[in-house]
């Protein structure tokens, strides 16, 4: 394990425990304001480690509950998509045929749209909250994961464990489910986890533009929406997310990208 | 000795030209910056601001409004009110030509007015002149409108551009025409330019009735963020905008900004406010409307969210104007008074949890506001915290405008709103308030209805007399203000800042731009030389 | 090669129509109806107006006849009018769509000219400093929120260093300037925007070109020009640089989804006027016909974009060009 898998780990740890130890590792109450003059955007401080913003909230306290959002999007994004994915993969794989047929239409489709247009749509259609986003995310994002196992299949279900098991009379079902699938995972972790990174961006990309949490809830992207109006002179309101986001995504790449060495050094490179 | 004489009297002239207004010849460009770009440039369809702004300048209309917010003639030379309000005889100016050199007659108005009135042309702003019955022509510059009732607000409507027939006749969609973007009229500047999403270039029309501005290009420069915006005024790319209350208050106290850029600052003609929905039965007690306004601290919005830039507001009028009563006093802050209301209408908090109940039910609901307006998200989590201190709990839903809309206000699904209304300059309340604009589509979403109201808004409508009308919308305002169906937060003030090289600028109710026309660079100062 | 050309021609059809079908069902989802979008809160507004509004738009009609109508209109690009001022949606998407189409092209360029480089050298000179530099740069190109760093840009080099401009594309007084600073005042207000979409694309390609030249080093006719005792210089430039370019250069037509993609957040940040902001805006005005416009174009515009790289690929892979000839 190299240096910068176990970096990536590290700051994913850390994240992971401000989520869930948040009112503890917050300083203020995040949705408190302060409104009197001195109190509002205030540079980083002793007494608050990211400086206020224009309602005199803390931003290190807002930041840390934006963490929950964050990881909890990513991994709920991307769960939803590998869900999608590993089944229409699998299917599409293991049957060939009509179904192949249509699900790699269906996949291309996807490919060919300008998926964030797409969920800006959707997002604004169906009402911007958390949950909404989470869903989106993750059915725009099965695609490459689906392509991926079906990839697996394709070569796992011609091999000898799978024909025996055909002999024996198992059901495909059972074949899919017990033989082939713990197979094909390998590949499918290490594209999961580098999708985690994506699922955060889009987020807080949506939370920018305003169409992700709403306020007063802090999230990351959010943050940085204050920030726009003030950027000439509350650079810490557009410093800090950012470079919570960039870490996050970063590490999760890391560990991604050790993943796959780990498991097969000779898989081409993601492109 | 001769060409002496004329060269002293040539220079004197010139330098006499120079100090004196514009002196004739116009110079210089003015680059304004706003947020959006025009939609429509032509006045009967124009409904956002920005291309209402510019209509202004390209159009005229038979009245105005002056400086004191006063109607004053424009096209209209003078005009006779006959028949208790019946009747209204517009005698227009002979010297009017539009901008492609055509004569103004008659004819323009009467084509304007019927446009209007036709519903096939989709005019939104049909519902002002609906009481038109008939115009006649008599001869050029003499037309009458004759009313099915007597309707006080016309005067000020008639302020409504005038579009050229001899162009728009034949056509059959004018709102689609080539002509709503690129105009003509009859006001101080022509068309140039619209790149879209841009910016807008318009140019002084020289025949102008009144004079030739002393400006020569107007630019309108779209620059959708106000932080960019500050930058470009301060490095000079553009002339003017409308500063945020932080730019006003510390952004511009440099010596740099003061030495080279103006401030201003005067009362909007809007307000925003809380709209309780009176069908939901948290809201049909008075005295729950009364107490949810005193749990408020408007001041402490004001300094928080405006810091400071803006004032109380108590009715639906604009404050400083005869219809604005000042006596009437409002909600202050008194968070003991809203817990003793809110005690005697039955709620009290049993649990302890610091949230009222009553019949088993928490005082809990949602209050809307649309995105894109930091203001007004600010104000709703100022208002939710003071809420939250006298035991009432409000979750703040921000909402995409055309969902709101549509599904809050058309289809009434609301419990509370956070909004603001623009003041237009004649007081006639009726669409808001009146319980005939409760039907679907109208604007008294709240569902507000209260005969006495009713009947002095009528009245209001059909007063002619200044004085007396006056005294009906301060009576309407004590009415609005005892029964609190909307909770009245603030005026915000508009404080917009120009560069100082134009001169000419007097703020007064009416703001700065009312005497556009008359505003001047000095020559050693001009930027923009063509 | 033509077969392969015009099967890929054919494929982009019901591609089309999935994507339409997939666009008015979004639609459709939609609350909010047009008419209040079109007049909104404004106090004059009468019902009249409202309602013959509802009937210009066919909004009365059933929801099958309104995809067949729909249907009609995508074929022929006609998307209706824009609900905000009435201007036919095609006409506002071509007026945009050059600023666009110059920023993607631009960036697309710059993207080119330094990602494939530094992945060549890297490739070439594994594990040097150089090749492990760059590697950190890809891995931060990947993570970096792109908006965050256009706001980065923005605040450092418009802000405060106030090198260049940080809105729009040319100022007001372009008539004025002769076509030298004309050419130069554009080149400053792309200078931004075109490093913050070109970022994001850097890394994936130079990752790409690295590992392209990496095999292309690796096979057998390289060992035996190295055999022949041709100088390295020599074996990289006249032999494996070709093989190595071909993937990258069909690669290029898949970055053009990525970028479109982007568009519209960037050109929202720099208010670039250009289709992605158009769109943005759109969505923000719930101006349907603008948003479905401004959806299909975009996804045409990635589809000739991989239509491209095909016919890139068709035209230099000899396998494909050789195909016909059994």
């Amino acid at each position: 394990m190299n240096t910068r898998v176990i970096f990536g780990l590290f700051i994913v740890i850390v994240m992971a425990v401000i989520a869930v130890f948040a009112p503890q590792v917050a300083t203020h109450d995040p949705l408190a304001m302060d409104l009197s003059p001195e109190a509002r955007l205030q540079a980083p401080s002793a007494g608050h480690f990211f400086g206020t913003d224009n309602l005199g909230r803390d931003i290190f306290s807002r930041m840390v509950y934006g963490t929950r959002i964050s990881l909890s999007v990513g991994l709920i994004a991307v769960f939803i998509s590998l869900v999608i994915g590993v089944l229409l993969g699998g299917l599409s794989g293991y049957y060939g045929g009509w179904v192949d047929n249509l699900v790699m239409r269906v996949v291309e489709i996807m490919y060919c749209f300008p998926v964030f247009f797409l969920i800006m749509m959707v997002i604004t259609f169906l009402g911007p909250n958390i949950a909404n986003v989470m869903i989106v995310i993750g059915l725009t994002s099965w695609a490459g994961l689906c392509r991926l196992v079906r990839a697996e299949f394709l070569t796992l279900r011609e091999r000898d464990f799978v024909s025996s098991a055909k002999v024996q009379g198992v059901s495909d079902m059972r074949i899919i489910l017990r033989h082939i699938l713990p197979n094909a995972m390998g590949p499918v972790y290490v594209s999961a986890t580098l999708s985690v990174g994506g699922a955060i961006l889009i987020e807080s990309a949506l939370s920018f533009l305003g169409l992700g949490v709403q306020i007063p809830t802090p999230s990351w992207g959010n943050i940085l929406t204050a920030g726009k109006n003030y950027i000439d002179y509350a650079w810490w309101l557009t410093l800090f997310p950012g470079l919570a986001i960039f870490l996050t995504v970063l590490s999760f790449n890391l560990i991604g990208e050790g993943l796959r060495e780990r498991l097969d050094p000779k898989l081409k490179e993601r492109v | 000795m001769a060409v002496i004489f004329f060269l002293t009297a040539a220079v004197l002239a010139a330098a006499a030209s120079a100090v004196v207004g514009g002196g004739g010849r116009s110079r210089d460009a003015y680059v304004s910056s706003g947020t959006g770009d025009a939609r429509v440039l032509i006045p009967l369809f124009a409904d956002d601001a920005t291309s209402g702004s510019i209509c202004e300048l390209v159009y005229n209309g038979l009245t105005r409004v002056d400086k004191d917010l006063e109607t004053a003639p424009d096209l209209a030379e003078r005009w006779e009110v006959r028949d208790g309000g019946l009747t209204i005889t517009f005698y227009l100016r002979k010297d009017v030509f539009w901008h492609d050199g055509e004569p103004f007659t008659s004819r323009d108005v009467e084509f304007t007015y019927r446009t209007i009135l036709d519903p096939a042309s989709g005019c939104p702003y049909i519902s002002s002149y609906q009481d038109i019955e008939d115009i006649e022509v008599r001869g050029p510059y003499e037309i009458t409108f004759k009313y099915s009732r007597p309707y006080a607000p016309a005067l000020l409507k008639f302020g409504m551009g005038i579009i050229p027939a001899h162009i728009f006749s034949g056509i059959d969609d004018i709102r689609g025409s080539s002509y709503a973007r690129a105009p003509v009229g009859t006001g101080p500047y022509t068309f140039s330019r619209w790149e879209e999403g841009r910016y807008i270039i318009l140019d002084a029309y020289q025949d102008y009735y009144e004079h030739e501005p002393y400006i020569k290009r107007y630019v309108y420069r779209v620059i959708p963020d106000q932080a960019v915006q500050f930058l470009e005024l301060v490095s000079e790319e553009v002339d003017s905008m409308d500063l945020d209350p932080y730019q006003y208050l510390y952004r511009s106290e440099t010596e740099e900004f003061r030495r080279r850029i103006n401030k201003y600052r005067y009362l909007a003609h809007s307000y925003t406010y809380i709209g309780y929905n009176l069908k939901d039965p948290l809201f049909k007690d008075r005295r729950v409307r009364k107490a949810l306004s005193c749990a408020i601290n408007r001041n402490e919005i004001i300094e928080a969210v405006l810091l400071g830039l803006g004032e109380p507001c108590t009715g639906p009028f604009l404050k400083g104007t005869a219809h604005y009563d000042e006596s009437v006093e409002g909600y202050d802050h008194d968070p003991e008074r809203a817990r003793k209301l809110l005690e005697r209408a039955g709620w009290i908090d049993k649990d302890g949890d610091g949230v009222l109940e009553k019949n088993g039910r928490a005082f809990v609901f949602r209050i809307a506001t649309n995105q894109g307006n930091k203001v007004r998200e600010d104000v709703a989590t100022v208002v939710q915290s003071q809420w939250a201190r006298v035991g009432v709990k409000a979750e703040i839903q921000v909402v995409a405008w055309s969902a709101f809309l549509d599904q809050f206000v058309g289809k009434k699904n609301f419990q509370a709103v956070l909004l603001g209304w623009t003041i237009p300059v004649d007081p006639d309340i009726y669409s808001v308030w009146h319980s005939d604009s409760m039907r679907e589509g109208g604007l008294n979403f709240i569902s507000y209805s209260d005969k006495r109201v009713d009947g002095l808004i009528e009245a209001g409508r059909a007063e002619f007399d200044p004085e007396k009308r006056s005294a009906i919308y301060r009576k309407i305002h004590g009415h609005l203000s005892e029964d609190a169906p909307y909770t009245f937060l603030f005026f915000p003030y508009a404080t917009p800042a120009v560069q100082k090289r134009f001169r000419g600028i007097e703020p007064a109710p009416a703001g700065i731009g009312y005497n556009f026309i008359d505003w001047y660079v000095p020559e050693k100062e001009v930027k923009y030389r063509f | 090669m033509k077969s392969y050309i015009i099967k890929r021609l054919l494929l982009i059809v019901p591609m089309l129509i999935g994507i339409s079908f997939i666009m008015f069902v979004i639609m459709h989802l939609a609350p909010g109806d047009p008419a209040s979008i079109r007049y909104g809160l404004n106090p004059e507004v009468s019902e009249s107006a409202r309602a013959n509004f509802a009937e210009m738009y066919g909004l009365d009609k059933p929801v099958l006849r309104q995809y067949a109508l729909w249907m009609k209109r995508f074929v022929s690009l006609d998307f209706g009018r824009s609900l905000i001022d009435d201007r036919p949606v095609i006409s506002k998407i071509l007026s945009r769509l050059p600023a666009t189409i110059l920023l993607q092209g631009v960036s697309l360029l710059v993207i080119f000219c330094v990602a494939v480089p530094i992945g060549i050298i890297g490739a070439v000179k594994r594990d040097s400093l150089f090749d492990k530099a760059t590697t950190v740069l890809v891995f931060a190109g990947y993570a970096m929120p792109t908006f965050w760093l256009a706001l980065l840009l923005i605040l450092f080099f418009g802000f405060r260093l106030q090198w260049f401009p940080v809105s729009g594309m040319a100022p007001w007084y372009t008539a004025y300037l002769d076509g030298f600073g004309r050419v130069r005042d554009l080149l400053w207000h792309l200078a931004l925007p075109v490093a913050a979409t070109a970022f994001g694309g850097l890394a994936a390609l130079s990752r790409y070109s690295r590992s392209s030249m990496i095999e292309a080093l690796g096979e057998n006719y390289v060992l035996t020009a190295r055999a022949k005792g041709l100088t390295e210089r020599r074996v990289i430039m006249a032999h494996v640089l070709r093989n190595a370019l071909l993937p990258i250069v069909t690669i290029m037509g898949l970055t053009l989804p990525a970028l479109i993609s982007g568009s519209f957040i960037f050109e929202t940040i720099f208010a670039w006027p250009g289709m992605g902001r158009l769109g943005y805006e759109a969505i923000m005005n719930y101006d349907y016909p603008v948003v479905m416009g401004v959806g299909v174009i975009a996804t045409l515009l990635t589809l000739i974009g991989i239509f491209l790289s095909d016919v890139v690929y068709a035209l230099v892979d000899p396998r494909i060009r050789f195909e016909a000839r059994r």
